[in-house]
């Protein structure tokens, strides 16, 4: 149980950094971006195929994962500015495509990684470390340094710009924001993110696999969201920009904590996604419901307070 | 400084719902002019800042803004000339942002944002300055979000950022409309206050006529997409609200102004 734990906690920082990647757009643009499920595959597959068949380093490999996650965000970002596809729809398209496009990049539906370095194999041998020690290690290196450039990025003159693109497009245009240049942007940094995430994940599992990015989307909210309950539940309520990246990240790995547990206690590691998906719809549907009574307690016959 | 020749624009053109909203709109602003706007409902009073704001493209027309055509420049590019307040106080800002960030983004209208820091300490303090000129209180308060505050703290602050880089032009659209008489004639104070300290030429839309006729130094009136009426100086000073109403009774053939304008 505790190896299960430990296992848990290294694989949800790993992603930690898909779930900082939906965090960017879902809560920063509030846009609930398709693309994710296809481009940690992508990320993952892309990774695979540069240190298998090509025999890149395994460091290159990642880079190039993390640009293909890129160029993936840019393709919805290019569908929904350029051409006003609604962004969820925009989303959808590029997903299913790249399902087409990461099997034509393997030309198979998975790749193993075997006997081929990964940084978590050069990592252990290097300090001398468990491999899971050093998943833990790289993953939290990674996250921690995601969130500082993150947290940096947002305060710039562009980074602040992308954020008032999120609340008001109207005052952005109005300021000399070009919003579907920012909107490009945030889609894909965003997807940056999840490719770089599927690349590592890809290194740490030690395959690629056409279906790993499979509710990806899914996993990236319900980690936000749990991670901004625990938010609110911490006395110093942790609202500041840099708290909320974090929350995200952890988020994700309580995330996969409930995941470990559920599955020692015998869940079927198919109702994971159903699971996956109560989580969400429940943190979305109960403000709603307590705004409503809160709304229907206000009144009364006289109208006084 | 501001120079429309025949500006166009029909909306939904082919269908049964065409709407002419601009008719060929001539129209010349001298630099420093402060022009207040009066029409009937949809007379294309906020057509008209639109087209020169360039939300939409034109049908037909030309846009010479200080020497420079903006007539096909997308709507962004001409925000670096153009200040803009909106009717709607939640249009102006961005709420889940703080007070000086707002300031901030508004400082770098027309300017390239790159990988600076989004706000420097020098803009921070300057930027109270600026805001104690409000009189609001809003000076001590540069780290709350903007969504904390009312409507008319909300108007005064995109009043403010509109002219925190000097537009040559201020676009006002019933910039008060929306709020409560008090607040609103504060506003409105505030309006001229920062129109005269900064030279600025103005187009303010109102429906307001004791306001039209009040501010500014020319007053235009608006009917079915075209100026039917222009009048400035001494002239335009001695109107009362009764002379409005008969100029507009008779260019638009008996027609009332709407309640609105009435009982304002």
């Amino acid at each position: 149980m505790a190896l299960a734990l430990a296992g848990a906690v290294s694989q949800g920082i790993l992603w930690g950094i898909m779930v900082l990647g939906v965090f960017i757009t879902f809560r920063m643009l509030d846009i609930a971006d398709l693309t994710v499920d296809g481009s940690f595959a992508l990320g993952g597959c892309v990774a695979a195929v540069a240190s298998v068949n090509m025999g890149l380093d395994p460091l290159v490999a990642i880079l190039l994962g993390t640009l293909a996650g890129i160029v993936a965000g840019a393709v919805t970002g290019l569908l929904h500015t350029l051409f006003d596809i609604p962004a969820i729809l925009a989303g959808i398209l590029t997903q299913i495509s790249l399902w087409s496009i990461n099997l034509r990049v393997m030309g198979k539906s998975n790749t193993p990684l075997l006997g081929v370095d990964t940084v978590f194999t050069r990592v252990s041998k290097a300090l001398g470390i468990s491999q899971s020690m050093a998943s833990l290690l790289i993953g939290l290196v990674i996250a921690v340094l995601c969130i500082v450039l993150l947290y940096w990025f947002f305060g710039t003159e562009i980074g602040s710009a992308l954020r008032a693109t999120g609340q008001n497009e109207d005052m952005c245009r109005a300021l000399g924001i070009d919003v579907r240049v920012t909107k490009l942007i945030a889609l894909s940094l965003s997807n940056g993110l999840v490719g770089l995430s599927g690349a590592l994940v890809c290194q740490s599992q030690k395959y690629a696999d056409i279906n790993m990015g499979t509710g990806a989307i899914v996993i990236g909210l319900a980690a936000i969201v749990i991670g901004e309950v625990l938010g609110r539940l911490t006395p110093g309520k942790l609202q500041a920009f840099g708290s909320r990246l974090t929350s995200a990240v952890v988020g994700s790995v309580i995330y996969f904590i409930i995941r470990a547990v559920v599955l020692q206690m015998g869940m079927d590691a198919n109702d994971m996604k159903l699971l996956s998906a109560i989580i969400v719809a429940l943190a979305l549907v109960i403000p709603v419901i307590v705004e409503r009574s809160q709304a229907r307690r206000a009144y009364s016959k006289g109208g006084e307070r | 400084m501001l120079s429309l020749k025949g500006v166009t624009k029909t909306f939904n053109r082919g269908t049964v719902n065409e709407k002419p909203a601009l008719t060929g709109v001539n129209l010349n602003l001298d630099a420093g002019d402060f022009v207040t706007i009066i029409g009937g409902n949809g007379a294309g009073k906020s057509t008209l800042l639109n087209s020169i704001a360039g939300v939409f493209p034109l049908d037909g027309g030309t846009i010479v803004l200080d020497g420079k055509d903006v007539s096909r420049l997308p709507e962004h590019k001409r925000a670096a000339d153009l200040g803009r307040v909106f009717q709607d106080p939640m249009r102006g800002t961005a709420a889940d942002m703080q007070i000086d960030e707002n300031l901030a983004l508004a400082a770098r209208r027309g300017q390239h944002r790159g990988l600076s820091w989004g706000i420097s300490k020098e803009e921070r303090d300057g930027y109270h300055e600026r805001l104690k000129e409000l009189d609001l209180g809003l000076e001590d308060r540069m780290t709350s979000k903007v969504g904390l505050l009312s409507g008319g703290q909300r108007q005064a602050l995109t009043l403010l950022m509109a002219v925190l880089k000097k537009p040559k032009l201020l676009l006002l659209d019933e910039h008060t409309a929306a709020l409560d008489p008090k607040t609103a004639s504060k506003v409105l104070s505030l309006t001229q206050k920062l129109v005269a300290e900064n030279h600025l030429t103005t187009l303010m839309v109102t429906h307001n006529m004791h306001d039209a006729i009040r501010l500014g130094n020319r007053l235009i009136m608006m009917h079915e997409g075209n100026v039917i009426y222009d009048v400035r100086g001494d002239e335009k000073a001695g109107l009362t609200v009764a002379d409005l109403l008969k100029k507009f009774e008779e260019v638009s053939g008996g027609e009332l102004a709407n309640d609105r304008m009435l009982l304002s």
